[in-house]
């Protein structure tokens, strides 16, 4: 059997590894481009004919191309994958459900360092996404329009003067941007402030949603942030909007980190110390509290509670311990109980690596 | 429970708006829905939102049958992929690029509620798809900048822009003539 350490050097997306601008708070940065070809009916009703031609010429013009730093595209068709391979996917945010489900003519077009993901015959013929570490919006919005254009020198798009890029969905149309952040904000869940946070940063045309998108819990208080409006505005000015409403909340965030240990440091430290001592020593643990504990723990690491401890390992473990992963290193089909036990010796194995 | 406009008839028809999460009720009677234009469209339209957004509610909206008077409106149909305004509506998904010329009328009021007021494109222009479009917006935005100039008395700035115009319209035209 593979040794976690190898395991986790090949699950880990290699631009993960890197510390962004406050990577403390914002963990990711995300840029999602919707795009559709002029003359092909949207996946959706499209007939076998529509979708082959667009995966053969995206498998002749950009598989094994390089773009700048992104070297190494491979193009992965969906009917080569196992379930639990699209679900590791899936998990490591290079696919959506929706793509994982389709199977016939599509595929999603990945750089070597799975910073670029290019998903094709989603809901639009092309979601081009790019992730960066920590908070870098306008870094990940300057290098997607570069790769846009890069793919448009082969590609007639779907666009209207009017309307701007024509995407299957309404709420797409326009730019068929969705700018995103992913954030760790455990003190102000802590403190009940960001259920009241969230109707506000709506008002603002923005979404709250959970880890793993739509309709997903905030498992691990990490919260995604990004824009619902993508008709109207330009891109520069939907990324200034959404980047002033991140910097107020990893303010508010900060603060109210500062008023904890003020007010309540032991209660904290009591807190952050319990929570390592449930991971390290658990041996059955179910992904809901495995969240709780690795939010703690991060937290404490943050603030100096708990020393030698990478602080990527909230990241790390987030995704290891979700149900693809965990059955992709044991390398069998698990049922939700032996999950839960997998979960908890991963989680002992990886804090044990950190003493090494 | 009576209708909250004539406070008459039993409300019969149920809905939930929920603007940028706001949300409001609306209890009504058939007739008045009617006269009040909670007709058919906004009926789909709402069907279609609460679609689009998961919203928890979208079953309020179940119980009052849509008014089953079906307008033309709902018989249009995609000349390209054949989808109809009504299968549109359902689904809240458009079929093709052409679909956006086929409903065009249609689609100001739910671009309106989905992109708080927006209806126009006002980002990105592709290189092959846009046409000249940027340079007619280039001249656009430096039509504006003209004004401001004019206005603040700065005519030496202001000329250089004015010369700047020029040369783009040519460009425009020349390329205009180019393209037949």
């Amino acid at each position: 059997m593979m040794s976690l350490q190898n395991f986790m050097n090949e699950a880990i997306s290699p631009w993960m590894k890197e510390e962004g601008p406050d990577s403390d708070i914002v963990l990711s940065s995300r840029i999602r481009l919707a795009r559709n070809f002029a003359q092909v009916t949207f996946p959706i009703i499209a007939k076998e004919e529509d979708l082959k031609p667009i995966l053969d010429f995206f498998d002749q013009e950009f598989a094994h191309q390089s773009f700048k730093e992104y070297k190494n595209f491979e193009l992965v068709p969906m009917n080569n994958l196992k379930p639990i391979e699209k679900r590791v996917l899936v998990e490591k945010h290079l696919i959506s459900p929706h793509l994982a489900e389709q199977s016939d003519h599509s595929a999603a077009l990945i750089s070597e360092n799975e910073q670029i993901s290019v998903m094709i015959n989603e809901e639009d013929h092309l979601r081009i996404q790019l992730y960066y570490p920590g908070f870098q919006l306008e870094q990940a919005l300057k290098r997607a329009s570069e790769l846009d254009d890069w793919l448009e020198e082969k590609i007639n798009y779907a666009f209207d003067e009017k309307r701007g890029y024509l995407t299957a969905c309404p709420t797409n149309v326009g730019t068929g941007m969705r700018a995103s952040v992913m954030m760790h904000l455990p003190a102000l869940a802590m403190t009940q402030q960001v259920n009241r946070m969230i109707p506000a940063i709506n008002q603002l045309g923005l979404v709250v949603r959970g880890i793993y998108g739509e309709g997903s819990e905030a498992l691990g208080n990490i919260f995604q942030i990004s824009n619902q409006i993508t008709l109207g505005k330009s891109e520069d000015d939907i990324v200034e909007d959404l980047q002033s409403v991140v910097r107020q909340l990893i303010d508010q965030e900060r603060r109210a980190r500062d008023t904890l240990m003020q007010r309540s440091g032991l209660q904290l430290e009591d807190r952050v110390f319990r929570s390592y001592g449930v991971l390290k020593n658990s041996r059955i643990i179910e992904s809901k509290e495995a969240a709780k504990c690795l939010s703690d723990v991060r937290l404490g690491i943050d603030l100096g509670f708990i020393k030698n401890i990478s602080n990527n390992i909230l990241n790390e473990l987030m995704i290891l311990t979700q149900p693809g992963f965990l059955q992709q290193y044991a390398q069998e089909t698990l049922t939700p109980d032996q999950r839960d036990i997998r979960r908890a010796s991963l989680i002992r194995e990886r804090i044990q690596l950190e003493k090494q | 429970m009576e209708c909250q406009e004539c406070h008459q008839r039993p409300a019969t028809v149920h809905l939930t708006k929920v603007i940028n999460g706001d949300k409001t009720e609306v209890h009504v009677c058939e007739q008045c829905a009617k006269e009040k234009g909670y007709g058919e469209s906004s009926f789909s339209l709402n069907d279609l939102l609460s679609g689009l957004f998961n919203f928890d509610h979208a079953s309020s909206l179940g119980n009052g049958t849509a008014p089953s008077s079906t307008p033309p409106a709902q018989q249009l149909q995609c000349p390209k992929c054949g989808i109809t305004y009504q299968e549109f509506t359902r689904i809240g998904k458009f079929g093709c690029a052409e679909c956006y010329k086929t409903f065009d009328d249609k689609l100001n009021p739910i671009f309106r509620r989905v992109h708080s007021g927006n209806t126009e494109h006002n980002g990105k222009i592709p290189k092959r798809e846009g046409g000249n479009l940027h340079l007619r917006k280039e001249v656009e935005q430096k039509k504006h900048l003209l004004h401001q100039l004019i206005e603040k008395e700065e005519f030496e700035e202001a000329a250089k822009v004015r010369d700047q115009i020029r040369k783009l319209d040519k460009q425009l035209q020349n390329e205009q003539g180019g393209d037949g």
